[in-house]
């Protein structure tokens, strides 16, 4: 039985003197991908942006609780936030690529890492394109502008730029909302193969998206976690009666 | 419900409009007459060797008077001012939107002094400038580093261009602030989550993304730096000088203030008119081309940020 | 281009392909049982149903996970439904394989009352029956599907005239009645395996025509 990469214990979180999260109990279990769902506003996304501390940017922000990542708090005082995010990756909802070249804006993160070797970073750019299923649409186009191609490449972009600072986890915070159905079934595809690779944590207000994709769901409501458990088990017999109705669509 | 045109006129979108277009008229009238006005009288004037040509034979005689040393003043002024002020009014706007809490009191107080400093008579930078930079500071380099002996403290180019440059701060850190704002959140938030440091975050994306806004308050700065008057009078600008400034504690000549000696020393007014009306048209000149300079340095920036 | 969605379907058509092998198994081996008179053979077949069972629960399973989870459309779905059909068709073969064992095993206590014709005739055409839709169902080979319909008439023909000879049989010589019920019994689970091999046949059309043509060819 593998050890959970993710732990967290009894987390409740404040924007300024309003809570957003409620005693939250969940482990995430290595290279499996989790799913958050719930109706907007239940605190999925808060509780994905805790995981690699980008809350820290917003002002009067408070969190209790233990968040452990491999064991460790991630809120402790002798974490380097830095080293952190370059463990624990992001993918934004609205793909967010760098006005630079392919190329630059995969190799951003092993530059500011000091990486300066050519061919390493060649190699490693041309690693992380490929895994993200990007490689034969740009290997003529590495030096072109990022900005210049349709919303779904711009999104794998985002993930090669992630893959390839090697984090141990992927968060992904509604990848999918700002693309076509084709684009989303490619990227839907990607993340059951990147699956091997690293462990992935989706929040998507798509809960077919949830379904097609991931091994394990955790369905919110208002703050709580309601309830989380196997895919499979969330979608054809869940145990709580609320988590049927959202499943259903008989919610509200 | 009928989708036909109602009876009646509508007189008050054409009475509205009628009032933008004369509104508009009125604008572009002034500025082609004042141009108009200038052109007209200071083209003859404007030679080759008005342009190039110093002061030596003369400066009141339409014949042999030159601007060049003039031309050469106000562009060293513009140089050194803006070298001044664009790192200090970057840092300043940087450290406003990326760092400062925007309901704090030090962030307040920054605001409002920045505000003031916009709203200050342009004679009284002058006499700040003499106070201060001129007797207070010069004075102090000079005990300090040359043991009482005149090497700063006094009307110099230095002085100037800082006096200008604390002038046109304001303009340059509001400039900047726009262009980091209107910088998208997106691009600050995915280089985080990469793990660089805010510093990296602000050096290698956001500020490179903003440059353009940059230029654009260094234009603005350049504008006003090429033209204003009161605030050089005491503190670098001369009336007369045999030679070209050397060292930036050398005083030097100055366009505008050329313009203004002239309209209010020379002996003979009708004689130096179209001198004047020669040294406001290079003006203008001058002030242009920078302007046109930094457009275009801008646009090639956009571009490149563009196509990659 | 193959996602992992087809990875999941050719995982679910090998299930149940390997239960059609497994019940194709229990039908042969209950039938050597009852025509080589080998008990060993019937034993085998009675311990190996629960297997069958089994298999049926896990793809049915397997299949309502992936309704639920892939949101299947079109033939995708058709195949999954087709497939838990088919699946409950065979492990009705397989109850039926173990009804067969059992009357052999009762059969094989007594003497054998006549040579097998009728019998042997029976299993060999249906065999080849639920080889052919199970073919079929595999490579979508549609017309032999339908053959099968009209072989079904001979299975029952078979059947009727079996039953006329063993009543025969018994109003000669009351002796033979319980050797001739027995052998009744077998040969209507035969004609119950034909019904079973059509209805597969019906599930493949529905699954590559997507028509729906059950209860069509009801015999008078």
């Amino acid at each position: 039985m593998d050890k959970p990469i993710i732990q967290i214990t009894d987390a409740n979180f404040w924007y300024g003197a309003k809570q957003a999260l409620f005693d939250v109990n969940v482990s995430i279990m290595p290279h499996q991908t989790t799913a958050f769902i719930g109706p907007s506003g239940c605190g999925k996304s808060t509780l994905l942006r805790c995981l690699n501390r980008m809350n820290d940017l917003i002002l009067g922000t408070r969190v209790t609780g233990r968040i452990a990542f491999n064991d460790h708090d991630v809120n402790a005082p002798d974490v380097d936030v830095i080293e952190l995010r370059k463990q624990i990756g992001m993918v934004f909802q609205k793909s967010n690529p760098f006005p630079k070249s392919v190329f630059d804006n995969v190799a951003y993160g092993l530059r500011i890492q000091g990486m300066t070797d050519k061919t390493e970073l060649e190699a490693r750019v041309v690693k992380s394109l490929k895994k993200a299923a990007l490689w034969e649409e740009v290997k003529d186009r590495l030096h072109e502008s990022a900005l210049m191609m349709s919303g779904g490449q711009q999104q794998r972009l985002c993930i090669a730029r992630a893959i390839a600072v090697e984090p141990e986890i992927i968060l992904m915070d509604e990848p999918c909302s700002a693309l076509d159905p084709t684009a989303t079934a490619k990227i839907e595809e990607l993340i059951q193969d990147l699956e091997k690779d690293y462990t992935i944590i989706i929040v998507t207000h798509n809960m077919q998206q949830a379904a097609r994709c991931s091994d394990y769901t955790a369905f919110f409501y208002l703050g709580r976690l309601i309830e989380f458990d196997a895919t499979n088990k969330i979608f054809t017999n869940p145990t709580n009666k609320q988590t049927e109705d959202y499943v259903t669509g008989r919610f509200g | 419900m009928t989708i036909l045109r109602a009876k009646g006129y509508d007189w008050r979108s054409t009475a509205f409009h009628a009032v933008t277009l004369a509104a508009t008229a009125l604008i572009v009238l002034a500025v082609i007459v004042i141009i108009g006005d200038i052109v007209w009288h200071g083209a003859k004037q404007v030679s080759w060797h008005f342009v190039t040509g110093g002061t030596k034979e003369g400066m009141f005689d339409a014949k042999t008077a030159g601007v060049f040393p003039m031309i050469f003043g106000t562009l060293a002024l513009v140089l050194l001012m803006t070298v001044g002020v664009v790192p200090v009014g970057v840092i300043t706007a940087v450290y406003l939107t990326e760092y400062a809490k925007s309901l704090s009191p030090i962030t307040r107080i920054i605001r409002s002094a920045i505000n003031n400093l916009a709203g200050v008579p342009s004679i009284v930078f002058g006499l700040f400038g003499l106070g201060f930079f001129v007797q207070f500071v010069g004075g102090g380099l000079d005990q300090m580093f040359y043991g009482g002996e005149l090497h700063y403290r006094k009307p110099a180019l230095i002085w100037a261009a800082a006096t200008m440059a604390i002038m046109t701060l304001p303009v340059v850190i509001v400039a900047t602030e726009e262009a980091l704002r209107a910088v998208p959140n997106g691009l600050r938030e995915a280089s985080l989550a990469l793990g660089a440091t805010k510093l990296k975050t602000i050096w290698k994306i956001v500020l490179p993304e903003a440059l353009p806004g940059v230029l654009t308050g260094a234009i603005l700065a350049v504008g006003r730096g090429a033209g204003e008057v009161a605030p050089i009078m005491f503190t670098g600008a001369a009336y007369y000088l045999a030679h070209l400034p050397t060292n930036w504690t050398d005083q030097f000549m100055h366009l505008g203030y050329h313009v203004f000696v002239l309209s209010t020393q020379s002996p003979d007014i009708e004689r130096t008119k179209p001198i004047l009306y020669g040294s406001v048209l290079v003006l203008l000149l001058v002030t242009f081309l920078l302007n046109l300079t930094g457009v275009l340095v801008r646009a090639k920036i956009r571009s490149r940020l563009r196509h990659g | 281009m193959e996602l992992h969605f087809d990875q999941e379907l050719t995982q679910a058509k090998d299930q149940l392909l390997r239960m059609a092998s497994l019940a194709e198994q229990a039908v042969t081996t209950a039938i050597q049982g009852l025509v080589q008179r080998d008990d060993v053979a019937a034993k085998r077949v009675l311990d190996g149903d629960n297997q069958l069972d089994l298999l049926q629960k896990e793809i049915d399973e397997q299949c309502v996970a992936l309704i639920a989870l892939r949101q299947p459309k079109a033939r995708d779905l058709r195949f999954l439904i087709v497939t838990m059909k088919i699946a409950a068709e065979l492990e009705r073969i397989g109850d039926q394989a173990v009804n067969i064992a059992n009357r052999a095993r009762l059969l094989n206590r007594e003497p054998q009352l006549k040579p097998f014709v009728d019998i042997p005739r029976m299993f060999e055409l249906t065999r080849d029956m639920v080889r052919t839709v199970l073919d079929a169902f595999v490579y979508g080979k549609l017309d032999v599907a339908k053959q099968v319909i009209p072989h079904d008439d001979e299975v029952d023909n078979l059947e009727v005239q079996l039953h006329r000879e063993l009543t025969s049989f018994m109003l000669e010589d009351p002796q033979t009645i319980t050797r001739s019920m027995n052998l009744i019994g077998v040969s209507h689970s035969l004609e119950r395996i034909g019904d079973h091999a059509v209805n597969i046949a019906e599930e493949v059309v529905y699954l590559y025509e997507g028509r729906d043509i059950r209860h069509e060819t009801k015999n008078a």
